[in-house]
């Protein structure tokens, strides 16, 4: 038993307490204290629902090199998350039954955050022949997404979403019209031109979006179960409209943004730095307050982390050789809590949601809130400020293009059904 | 001056004064003995992640001229795509004792990182599209030359603008100096703006008037991208004595080499009297060697 005493509570319902948290048997049996044999001083702490993150990337198998699931398991129960979505594109790509029951019964015995592989659409995330969406569902597979490779044929993604639907399952796409993106390693605009960095257009996005959702519409109509497409990694204010008139129109359609979009902008380029290379790419301060508007009214539905670890090395490659991706399990949280709720008043309980309940929809999960009986897969936040130290990351990349910001909101306990799987209080 | 990367925040006086150097530094190379012991002691790495022939014998001379050691490194691009780090590399000249690095490479942004990576300073040797600042520095003091100044004066730049560092790199340096400077190029070849220049699809609007015009080179690889057709190219954005004539009279004509000819400029103008491209090489000398003497032995900035 825990009692976590003097806390304030907060979920997608709001903010309340403070209050004393008896936690037993895997639940919260109590919002009203109890007796307990671990007391703990939650004063000026907040409690939340444990954090789901939709989209990470934990490299194995076949690139342990950049991350396993030891270190980024870890990494994510320490950045607050108790529930991840795994990105296919490993080496060899998850596209099997068994390979999603590998991977799940490794993370079992782990046992820090737990693991939902997402599977590939496609055999090989070739873009080709579909997977077998039905056995994926049922060996555990938590949505489907080629990710990274971005479904250049319509067919196969429409055959894709039609062929989920009956499991429930969603198809989540990285939204880019490759051949108008070309070689862009930026955001496409004057920046790029004047550091003479090859662009990538925010139209790129704004295209792909529009033929899927058209995809999607179809699937609508041909179905007989209701499809899902999930956008990852929104990044353009014009992707945003687009999917927010499709919302209005009632297409089942749900999308996510990350903390990388939603606190820097094309300007970091100026530095030639390849930390900062990401796909889609960082984009103007115009599209991250489009961002920003998107999660307040709803357009958006979850903040995903897109973790994406590579080596230092390949890191300090030049802007055109080093590989796109940040990793950011361990600091999401902080990042928004202080660029977001601290410094722009976004509300608290909204950005929570966005965390745990918004990513819980997104997969079919019910939503978690703090109340007696709930399941206990918690996460204890201390809003005391530090700054980011990259070299303290249980991921193994240790770098981050936020080195060094002062962040509050730090994740000091992350529990899983009762279980401490993160503990950093002092 | 602690690096050479690009004209960001260079002021007028700090280019004239380099240029003055470079004035001096053109008359040692009129001596029968070409050589100074200014940078005696020193030693300059040639760094070249990107093949170069023209730059690197330039800058390699001017090292010599003023009695620096130089040592050369080039790599295959080939070995790069392998994995091959920048980085180490250079720490490794580092080592060395490397007092200078001039770093070409194909990607913009390459010397600015080095900048994070060694204690020696660092010319950027063309990067990318990004910048060829020690090219512009040649331009600049190759226009001077024919025209006095440049204060008012119309420069029309020509050609593949979009990924051109010698374009960006004139276009933050000439009109630091006074110049006017106006581009023209097809329009899958020009950027969507270039602060300082006027830019321009048509190519008699930047010719109209100018005191002089820099051609610069189309590349095969833009034509294979589909991004122009070779003859629609030629029909409207080759330099033509033709159109010269729309230009102030005897307006010079530059090139930074390599020259296509007959694509961007009609071949018997390269040979003509406007033609100031082989001083323009003969100026690069003396303008690298400025560039390193200030860097090595002024340290102004």
């Amino acid at each position: 038993m825990l009692l976590i005493k003097n806390v304030k509570l907060v979920d997608a319902l709001g903010e309340r307490g403070p209050v004393d948290v008896l936690i037993g048997e895997g639940r919260i049996l109590s919002l009203n204290g109890g007796k307990a044999e671990t007391v703990m001083d939650g004063r000026g702490l907040y409690l939340a629902p444990g954090f789901v993150d939709l989209h990470a990337h934990l490299r194995e198998p076949g690139q342990e090199v950049k991350e396993e699931l030891s270190t980024g398991l870890l990494a994510a129960v320490r950045g607050g998350y108790t529930d991840i979505v795994s990105m296919p594109n490993t080496s060899p790509p998850v596209d099997t039954p068994e390979a999603v029951r590998a991977l799940q019964k490794k993370a079992q015995a782990l046992g820090l955050a737990r693991l939902h592989p997402a599977a590939a659409l496609t055999q090989a995330q070739e873009g080709k022949a579909l997977t077998e969406a039905g056995l994926l569902k049922e060996a555990g597979a938590s949505l489907l997404t080629d990710d990274g490779h971005t479904n250049e044929d319509a067919g196969v993604l429409a055959a894709g979403l039609l062929q989920a639907s009956p499991f429930g399952l969603p198809v989540a796409v990285h939204a880019e019209d490759a051949s108008l993106r070309r070689g862009g390693v930026m955001n496409d605009g004057p920046l790029a031109d004047l550091l003479g960095l090859p662009g990538n257009p925010p139209e790129a996005e704004a295209a792909r979006i529009a033929r899927d959702l058209e995809v999607l519409r179809y699937a609508v109509r041909r179905g007989k179960k209701r499809p899902h497409l999930h956008i990852q990694h929104l990044s353009t204010k014009r992707g945003l409209e687009l999917l927010r008139e499709a919302k209005r129109a009632g297409l089942p359609v749900t999308a996510e943004a990350t903390p990388h979009h939603l606190t820097l902008t094309e300007e970091a380029l100026k530095s030639f730095d390849p930390l900062f290379k990401v796909a889609p790419p960082l984009r103007t301060q115009e599209d991250r307050e489009a961002l920003m508007e998107g999660l307040l009214d709803g357009t958006l539905d979850a903040i995903a982390t897109d973790h994406a670890p590579h080596t230092q090395a390949e890191k300090e490659r030049d802007l055109l050789r080093a590989p796109f991706g940040i990793p950011s399990l361990e600091v999401a949280f902080p990042l928004l809590y202080t660029e977001l709720h601290l410094k722009r008043g976004f509300p608290l309980s909204r950005l929570v949601e966005l965390f745990t309940d918004g990513p819980r929809k997104v997969l079919g999960l019910k939503p978690l809130h703090l109340e007696e009986g709930a399941e206990a897969s918690l996460v204890l936040l201390d809003p005391k400020e530090r700054p980011v130290d990259p070299k303290a990351f249980a991921s193994k990349a240790r770098y981050s293009p936020w080195a060094g910001w002062i962040l509050g909101g730090w994740p000091v306990l992350t529990l899983v059904e009762g279980r401490a799987v993160h503990q950093a209080l002092e | 001056m602690r690096h050479l990367l690009d004209f960001q925040g260079w002021t007028r006086p700090e280019v004239e004064n380099l240029l003055d150097t470079a004035r001096v530094m053109s008359e040692v190379l009129e001596r029968p003995v070409k050589k100074v012991p200014a940078l005696q002691g020193f030693t300059v790495a040639t760094v070249f992640f990107e093949p170069s022939t023209r730059t690197r014998i330039s800058f390699e001379l001017a090292a010599r001229r003023m009695s620096a050691d130089v040592v050369s490194f080039a790599a295959q691009a080939s070995s790069l795509q392998k994995g091959e780090s920048y980085k180490d590399t250079l720490l490794t000249l580092e080592a060395m004792g490397i007092d200078a690095y001039v770093i070409r490479a194909d990607s913009a942004g390459v010397p600015h990182q080095a900048t994070r990576w060694v204690k020696g300073v660092v010319i950027n040797g063309g990067d990318g599209r990004r910048a060829h600042p020690t090219q512009a520095l040649l331009d600049a003091y190759t226009l001077l030359e024919a025209l006095g100044t440049l204060e008012g004066k119309k420069i029309a730049i020509v050609g593949d603008i979009l990924h051109s560092r010698v374009a960006r790199s004139n276009v933050e340096l000439l009109p630091l100096l006074g110049a006017e400077v106006w581009v023209a190029g097809p329009p899958t070849l020009l950027p969507q703006t270039l602060p300082g220049a006027r830019l321009t699809p048509h190519l008699e609007e930047a010719l109209a008037e100018a005191d002089a015009v820099m051609v610069l080179r189309l590349q095969k690889e833009r034509m294979e991208a589909g991004l122009i057709h070779l003859q629609d190219y030629i029909a409207h954005y080759q330099v033509t004595e033709e159109r010269l004539r729309k230009t102030k009279p005897s307006a010079p004509l530059l090139h930074p080499g390599p020259m296509n000819r007959d694509i961007e400029l009609e071949g018997t103008l390269a040979d003509s009297e406007r033609s100031l491209v082989n001083r323009q090489v003969r100026n690069g000398q003396a303008v690298r060697m400025a560039v390193l003497y200030h860097l090595l032995v002024g340290k102004e900035r």
